[in-house]
């Protein structure tokens, strides 16, 4: 088998130095009833070639975002990706290996770590950010628990457009911790209307922006009001590169930014790897989940990079562990960090212009679909639509003519008043002749 | 000065007493890099955990060798957690605390029993 | 307090130089350069605020709709062309150890070779290329590939389901464990406690922790196995499931699993098994015939997905009958020949705990880690666990005379130590960790399990040559026998000599923390 080197010949001789007379001998503590002789109930192996056409076979059966006008969004985002990003995450050095806990041989991985830390955090507009997150989702439920350490409360405010399944994501794990949610109804335009639900025992408020409908949301006011009453603000972002165009979490009052990076450097993939990010103020770092790298020096005086604050982490602190994560996403960050030094601040500002522009030239042409209406007031490159059918068999309708027109919000969240609601996003791969086809498939579908 | 079996020193001054991590504590932690002290105000029972001393690869609770209300923490181990390494025994205090039951003092060992709990260990 | 003695030198001490020529006697270069190997400032260094890599047409439209909401000023984010960053990057990787180089031992991690066909199938437009929320119709393929993989999963564990969401082994054993929590809670019989053993990996009792319970430990025996009485002891109605790892952390198959399970069941708990060691009987056992209820799988261990600095992963769990129907949403379902996705808490899913991520899980690992049972099959893979069994207990027999193992006889497929063997030298484990970067290798996994004083945990795995395995015993057996040598000590102590950097000062970096750069670029 092509990926196992030994030989018959190297396996009798590792036996006879070892001194058993099979390998079945060294299972011997195997218990009789659970010792199979046979092979499992599965196919041989096979070689690269009858592996490839299986995989060939699969993908065939699936339409890709790039063969069709592709609108879909909903906190994954299509953009292009230079090639030199893959090809640099693909070197033997980045790609095989490990976490680097042995920092005098793991320099690149570090060092690389602590510049997508520094990306991340002037990105978000805050102090600090760590390693990374498995995605957006799971790191919006860790900074809910990481405000209730902090405040002592056991209570959270979920906004009313933040994504549903980030809202489902925090629910699971908060409530096993003991803490309590309250998931505001959806509402394409509503943040500010999330202190209401603000009482005493409330650790935090949870708020996306630009949140699922599109809407961009100037936080500061609810941010103010939060802080009066002895609370946190958590803001979401599922479209990263809305952050070169809009203003910061940071500079609204965000005490914690939970984000995913999926829009830089990372493709679509069907759902994950994605990569969360993970940023707050400096003085509740020792409360933060995940890992974080830091500057030091070496024996010599050499400039080098640890892991470090390890105390907070399960290797060391266990039970009273800020989170169990362990291995986290450090391959799709190098890819985030590789794509934003390429972009630079001036070509991520440009990116996230070309965004909102395809997404104005979007809503100008659903504004001329009849029975059509945009309910965005403000946004970034996503619009909610509503449609004079229901969203999700007009998104099926499209499919079969090859357009993937984008995301119902029933699919998300049926029956909750927005079964009428397409979200459609453009980004800077979107051409006017997609936006000329999906309008004219939409007014045909209506007509 | 007297000591536990969890290797805390506690010294008694009138109805208050200040306590802290012996020397033979603060060698086995290594450099230590962060404390974490309770609020002022807090009670805390015999027994119960009430700081945490960080080194880099390890953090260890410290526990009250006897009753009492925190009335003072050390606020200088904040910028300096390393006073612990250098002085644990008198600059590297931890907190201060107001006796709840002075007789609870008479259940801790004296610097010689200390001494050959540590020869043992 | 508690006495906790993991704590170990993080400060570099002073080595004394070389006496017996280990550094060779080289001029020194006129500009500071060092052959093949390059200098690389940061990022923040080298990049410019006004530099890019990419071409972008020039924007036709303004924001002027967006008013306030826009951001203004400098973001304070560098770039680079893209020859620059080319550069800026490999130079970098030259600086990494990586599984690519060399037999990389690291107990508990399983570092096998990463193969390239699954790095060039993943990159398939039809599979890389695809939203998870596009209608269901167009990602049969995707569906169709996950359904397989889970059959896979569930047939070489011998498990009725498999919840294929979560996105790493941490992430998994909270899935099995909120799995287990919604049980309890359907029978109305809340439970507060876990048990896991003393040598648990940290994620066991954080995981615990995080999922609301208490926990507490379970002893171990003199010859490194879970104490059955000690269990017996601690198993009651307060208990809502017990978490073992087997093979265990020390390398050691469980031989009274069958007992433990069956102590655990007639308690009314769950028992969750810590699949991180799955590799030393892939293909062999199944964990269904050990009395396993939740067991995760970590695809970035067994089925070679790649490490990549630190992920991503992916921990999807098997799950017995019993605890199937609390599996969290999504579920793949097949109706009238097609495969669909339940993603809310209704229907066949109405017993489910919630949802624990967005999304439908890493599909980009599922890939990879489908194309290599494709092609292990079943064979192969019973291989790979012999093999990997086979490579650990050569490396053990080979290190023994100098190195006692920690337990006696066979281990699986990763070797433990103690340092006992150190007695009398002032070394620790960590000075042979770091003597054998100088020899070329990464070291082995170090303090870990924590029930081992100064353990060391060597996980070869089955894609070392035999060569290659004794290339790295040679290295082991110089170092032991090195290190009793009198005034070896202060050699020692000043490893690594031939790596990008000697020892790093990690006590600085936690005392004044610097996690991101500033513009004075030195440390407060």
């Amino acid at each position: 088998m092509r990926y196992l080197p030994l030989t018959g010949a190297d396996r009798r001789a590792m036996l006879a130095t070892i001194g058993a007379p099979t390998v079945d001998a060294l299972f011997e503590d195997v218990p009789a009833e659970a010792r199979r002789d046979g092979l499992v109930d599965l196919p041989r192996g096979q070689g690269e070639l009858e592996v490839e056409r299986a995989l060939q076979r699969l993908a065939a059966k699936n339409l890709p975002a790039g063969a069709a006008p592709f609108f879909c969004g909903a906190g994954a985002y299509r953009h292009h990706v230079p090639a030199s990003v893959d090809h640099l995450i693909q070197r033997s050095e980045f790609l095989t290996a490990y976490t680097p806990y042995q920092p005098e041989i793991a320099q690149g991985s570090l060092q690389t770590v602590f510049e997508f830390q520094t990306q991340v955090a002037a990105l978000t507009g805050m102090e600090v950010a760590n390693a990374s997150m498995y995605d957006g989702s799971t790191a919006a439920a860790e900074a809910v628990l990481m405000a209730m350490r902090i405040t002592r409360r056991g209570r959270a405010v979920l906004s009313p457009g933040l994504h549903p399944h980030y809202a489902e994501a925090v629910a699971a794990q908060v409530r096993p911790a003991g803490g309590k949610v309250a998931r505001l109804p959806l509402a394409v335009d509503a943040e500010a209307a999330s202190i209401e639900a603000v009482d005493a025992d409330t650790a935090c408020v949870v708020v996306q922006t630009p949140n699922l409908f599109g809407t961009a949301s100037d936080l500061s006011g609810l941010a103010e009001a939060v802080h009066a009453r002895g609370a946190l603000l958590v803001v979401v972002t599922t479209e990263a590169v809305s952050l070169g165009l809009l203003k910061p979490p940071g500079e609204m009052g965000a005490d914690i930014v939970a984000a995913e990076g999926q829009s830089i450097g990372n493709g679509l993939n069907f759902g994950g790897p994605y990569v969360g990010l993970f940023a707050t103020r400096e003085r509740y770092v020792r409360q933060a989940p995940g890992r974080l790298c830091g500057q030091t020096v070496d024996a010599d005086g050499r400039r080098g990079f640890v892991l470090t604050l390890s105390t907070r982490e399960q290797h060391i602190r266990r039970e009273k562990a800020t989170s169990n994560i362990c291995t986290n996403s450090g391959l799709c960050a190098l890819a985030f960090s590789i794509h934003m030094t390429l972009l630079g601040q001036a070509g991520l500002k440009r990116l996230a212009l070309l965004n909102h522009q395809a997404a104005r030239r979007l809503k100008s042409a659903l504004d001329e679909v009849p029975g059509v209406e945009v309910l965005t007031p403000r946004f970034f490159n996503e619009l909610a639509v509503r449609l004079p059918r229901p969203a999700a068999a007009v998104a099926e309708a499209l499919a079969a003519k090859g357009i993937l027109a984008g995301v119902p919000v029933s699919r998300l969240a049926p029956g909750a008043g927005f079964d009428d609601v397409l979200l459609a996003a453009a980004t800077e791969t979107t051409t006017e002749d997609d936006i000329a086809r999906l309008a004219a498939a939409l007014k045909e579908v209506f007509a | 000065m007297r000591f536990t079996k969890d290797h805390e020193w506690i010294a008694v001054d009138g109805g208050t007493a200040t306590v802290g991590i012996t020397a033979f504590a603060a060698g086995q932690l290594g450099d230590v890099v962060y404390v974490e002290l309770p609020e002022v105000g807090r009670a805390v029972a015999r027994g119960e955990g009430f700081a945490v001393v960080e080194s880099v690869k390890a953090a260890s609770d410290v526990y009250a060798p006897v009753s009492g209300e925190v009335v003072e923490v050390n606020a200088a181990l904040s910028a300096a957690p390393e006073t612990v390494n250098a002085e644990p025994q008198a600059g590297g205090w931890l907190v201060r605390l107001r006796l709840a039951d002075p007789s609870e003092l008479d259940g801790l060992m004296d610097q010689a029993a200390y001494d050959a709990l540590v020869a043992e260990t | 307090m508690n006495m906790v003695d993991v704590g170990r030198p993080t400060r570099p001490e002073a080595g004394e130089p070389a006496a017996q020529g280990r550094f060779e006697t080289r001029p020194a270069t006129l500009t500071g350069g060092s052959g093949l190997q390059q200098p690389e400032g940061l990022l923040f260094e080298v990049g410019g605020l006004d530099r890019c890599g990419v071409d972008l047409p020039e924007p036709e439209l303004d924001a002027s709709d967006l008013g306030d909401l826009v951001r203004h000023g400098e973001i304070g984010l560098p770039g680079l062309s893209e020859p620059e960053t080319v550069r800026h990057y490999v130079r970098l990787s030259q600086k990494n150890h990586a599984i690519d180089l060399a037999l990389y031992p690291l107990g508990s991690c399983t570092m096998k070779h990463n193969p390239r066909l699954n790095e060039k199938l993943a990159r398939l437009p039809g599979l890389a290329d695809i939203h998870p929320l596009q209608p269901v119709s167009t990602v049969q393929g995707a569906l169709e590939l996950m359904d397989a993989l889970a059959h896979w999963l569930k047939t070489v564990t011998g498990m009725a389901a498999v919840a294929l969401s979560p996105k790493a082994g941490a992430h998994g054993e909270l899935c099995g464990l909120l799995a287990i929590r919604a049980a309890h809670e359907a029978r109305g019989d809340a439970r507060r406690t876990v048990l896991a053993p003393t040598s648990a990996h940290g994620t066991n009792p954080a995981t615990a922790a995080q999922a609301g319970y208490a926990v507490a430990s379970i002893a171990q025996t003199a010859d490194g196995r879970v104490d059955i009485a000690d269990l017996a002891a601690k198993l009651g109605p307060h208990v809502a499931a017990v978490m073992v790892t087997n093979p265990n952390t020390c390398g050691l198959f469980e031989r009274d699993i069958l007992e433990i399970a069956r102590l655990t069941h007639e308690a009314g708990a769950y028992f969750y098994c810590d699949g991180a060691n799955f590799n030393a009987i892939v293909g062999r056992v199944r964990p269904a015939d050990l009395g396993v209820d939740a067991m995760h799988i970590n695809l970035h261990k067994t089925f070679s997905t790649p490490h990549g600095g630190g992920g991503p992963g992916a921990g999807p769990v098997v799950l017995s009958q019993a605890l199937a129907g609390f599996a969290p949403v999504p579920w793949i379902v097949a109706r009238d020949g097609r495969f669909d996705l339940v993603e809310h808490v209704e229907e066949e899913a109405a017993q489910a705990f919630g949802r624990l991520c967005a999304f439908h899980g890493q599909m980009g690992m599922f890939v990879r880690a489908y194309a290599y049972m494709l092609s292990h099959g079943a064979d192969g893979l019973r291989q790979v666990a012999e093999d990997a069994v086979l490579n650990a207990n050569y490396v053990k027999a080979r290190l023994s005379d100098l190195m006692p193992p920690a337990f006696d006889g066979p281990c699986m497929h990763e070797a433990l130590f103690d340092d006992a063997w150190l007695d009398g030298t002032g070394l620790s484990t960590l000075d042979i960790a770091k003597a054998l970067i100088d020899e070329g290798f990464h070291p082995m996994t170090v303090y870990f399990p924590l029930v081992v004083r100064g353990a060391m945990l060597i996980e070869p795995t089955e894609t070392e040559s035999k060569a290659e395995l004794d290339r790295f015993v040679e290295a082991m057996r110089a170092i032991a026998a090195a290190a009793p040598a009198p005034g070896a000590a202060g050699l020692f102590k000043g490893a690594p000599y031939h790596a990008p950097l000697r020892r790093l000062d990690e006590t600085l970096a936690a005392r004044s923390p610097r996690l991101v750069w500033k513009p004075d670029g030195g440390l407060s």
